[in-house]
């Protein structure tokens, strides 16, 4: 495996950067206001009391729900809200590349902690004091941006679990190729732009919950970034409200994962 | 909870002594069944299946290996099952647990020993060859996990393609055909609970039953099996399994 200095994982066989951008139109051929496509399935899980599944780009992502229940172990608890809690993970085939080993990487362990960071603000957690609210999500296949995608499809499991919200957040991130600012990078995009910021908003209030980057970019950047990012999380939240929606005006019989 | 499992025991030993089940299925009927094969697309092979509410993804990968000392012209093949937290309140994370463990060496025994797979293909130089690995993730338990899983295992290596390989390294989205494979293997459990015995238990009968069988066959032979829980099995329940299993197995290799 090739990585670069981050320790994230490259192309193939590390070969050379292809153009990103070209006479308006990127790798994929989107525009640099375009999304990948997104579809999500709420309630496709039979035992967790929230559930969700998405498919953004080639990404595709099941996220779980559990509580709040008991919290476990006790020593964990607050006398004064409900504890949340995260894990995020990638199948050992999920990649391109070589198999994955079990057990959470850095990288994962790192993500977790920023995933549940983001539902802390809007979960109304003092509901529920001396109990716990597990989140989990799993990236069945990865391509570019799996820490958005699982923030998008966590909320929708957590709707789907009659958890009490401020708000229904979803995260995107934007990118810099060839000098331009993009939204929503794609694997190669990833790897070779040269800037990566993902970011979680709160549409109501237009709070940030989630906010890293990485590669170098200019104050006019960062805000046009930022404002890339809040008009795509707008186009996302349609779809969140869709697939909610959907499981009350066509409900269904038996509740199985369907993957296209 | 084991109060509880002694009340459902009660309960499973009343309605089964009717010769009846608590879902009103036949002693050895399936729930419903279904098997997506190929859904993913970075995977060399992939599927879902699910029986009732339980529900199993496969993914396969291969990769470049040394292999095993005492097998120096075979590939490796590896199973590994997790049960993931968000497919039942019962699953933790953590280390894979016994139960896991177990899955995902009867889902192995069964592939391996009735050589689907022809491992001395896999070889591909001194000290070099290939590895394949079939990770059995469950996403949903509602009881059979085995069967569930193995038929998911088989799916996804049927929708398998073999790697290209170029200078002794893969070349990752290039392919050169399908998995070759010989023997189609299927799974069937049975639960036993005094003296009935019944097929695909779900959870539920699970909790309360004294033992489950697991038989793996190809078309013509048992390949693997596998006891599991405290109560005991006669010879003559063996063999008398062995025929429906065989009958079953016919009805679950239809839908590979």
């Amino acid at each position: 495996m090739i990585c670069n200095s981050n320790g994230d994982k490259m192309g193939a066989t590390g070969k050379e950067k292809p153009k990103l951008y070209e006479s308006g139109r990127r790798v994929d051929g989107r525009g640099l206001a375009d999304l990948r496509g997104i579809k999500i399935e709420s309630r496709v899980l039979n035992d967790a009391d929230g559930s969700a599944y998405i498919e953004w780009g080639k990404n595709k992502i099941l996220a779980g729900v559990y509580g709040p229940s008991e919290c476990i172990p006790r020593h964990d608890q607050s006398l004064y809200r409900s504890v949340i809690k995260c894990r995020y993970n990638m199948a050992p085939f999920s990649g391109m590349e070589e198999h994955g080993r079990s057990g959470p990487s850095r990288r994962s362990k790192e993500l977790s902690k920023v995933i549940k960071e983001a539902f802390e603000s809007v979960i109304i957690s003092e509901n529920f004091p001396k109990t716990q609210i597990e989140i989990f999500v799993e990236v069945l296949q990865s391509d570019g941006g799996t820490r958005c995608a699982a923030v998008t499809a966590a909320a929708v499991a957590l709707a789907d679990a009659g958890i009490p919200m401020k708000d229904l957040i979803s995260a995107v991130a934007v990118c810099k190729i060839d000098g331009h600012m993009a939204v929503d990078p794609g694997k190669e995009e990833d790897n070779f732009g040269e800037s990566d910021m993902p970011i979680a908003f709160s549409p109501r209030t237009g709070e940030i919950l989630l906010f890293q980057m990485d590669g170098l970019l200019s104050r006019e950047e960062l805000s046009e970034g930022i404002s890339l990012a809040r008009q795509a999380s707008e186009k996302i939240r349609k779809i969140q409200v869709e697939a909610i929606a959907k499981v009350y005006q066509e409900p269904k019989e038996e509740r199985f994962l369907v993957i296209k | 909870m084991e109060s509880i499992n002694e009340i459902k025991r009660d309960v499973l030993s009343a309605v089964l002594a009717a010769g009846k089940r608590i879902d009103s299925r036949g002693m050895y009927d399936y729930r419903k069944i279904v098997v997506q094969p190929g859904i993913l697309q970075n995977a060399e092979g992939s599927a879902m299946a699910s029986i009732g509410k339980s529900q199993v993804m496969v993914g396969v990968k291969f990769d470049i290996a040394k292999p095993f000392l005492d097998r120096p012209k075979e590939g490796v093949l590896s199973t590994s099952a997790d049960l993931l937290p968000l497919a039942s309140h019962l699953f933790e994370t953590g280390p894979p647990s016994e139960d896991a463990i177990e899955l995902a060496r009867v889902v192995d025994r069964g592939i391996r020993s009735s050589n689907t797979i022809d491992l001395e293909s896999f070889y591909l130089e001194e000290e070099k060859v290939l590895a394949l690995y079939v990770d059995i993730y469950v996403l949903d338990h509602d009881g059979n996990l085995i069967d569930c899983s193995s038929l998911a295992a088989m799916s996804a290596l049927l929708s398998s393609r073999m790697p290209k390989i170029e200078n002794g390294s893969i070349v990752r989205g290039e392919y050169s055909g399908k998995l070759p494979l010989k023997e189609h293997v299927v799974t069937c459990t049975f639960g036993k609970i005094g003296e009935r015995m019944f097929l695909d238990p779900s959870l539920d009968e699970e909790k309360g039953m004294d033992c489950r069988l697991t038989l793996a066959t190809t078309s013509t032979h048992l390949c693997a099996a596998q006891k599991g829980g405290w109560g005991t099995y006669s010879e003559r329940d063996i063999t008398e399994l062995l025929d429906i299993s065989t009958e079953k197995g016919k009805e679950l290799r239809a839908m590979l």
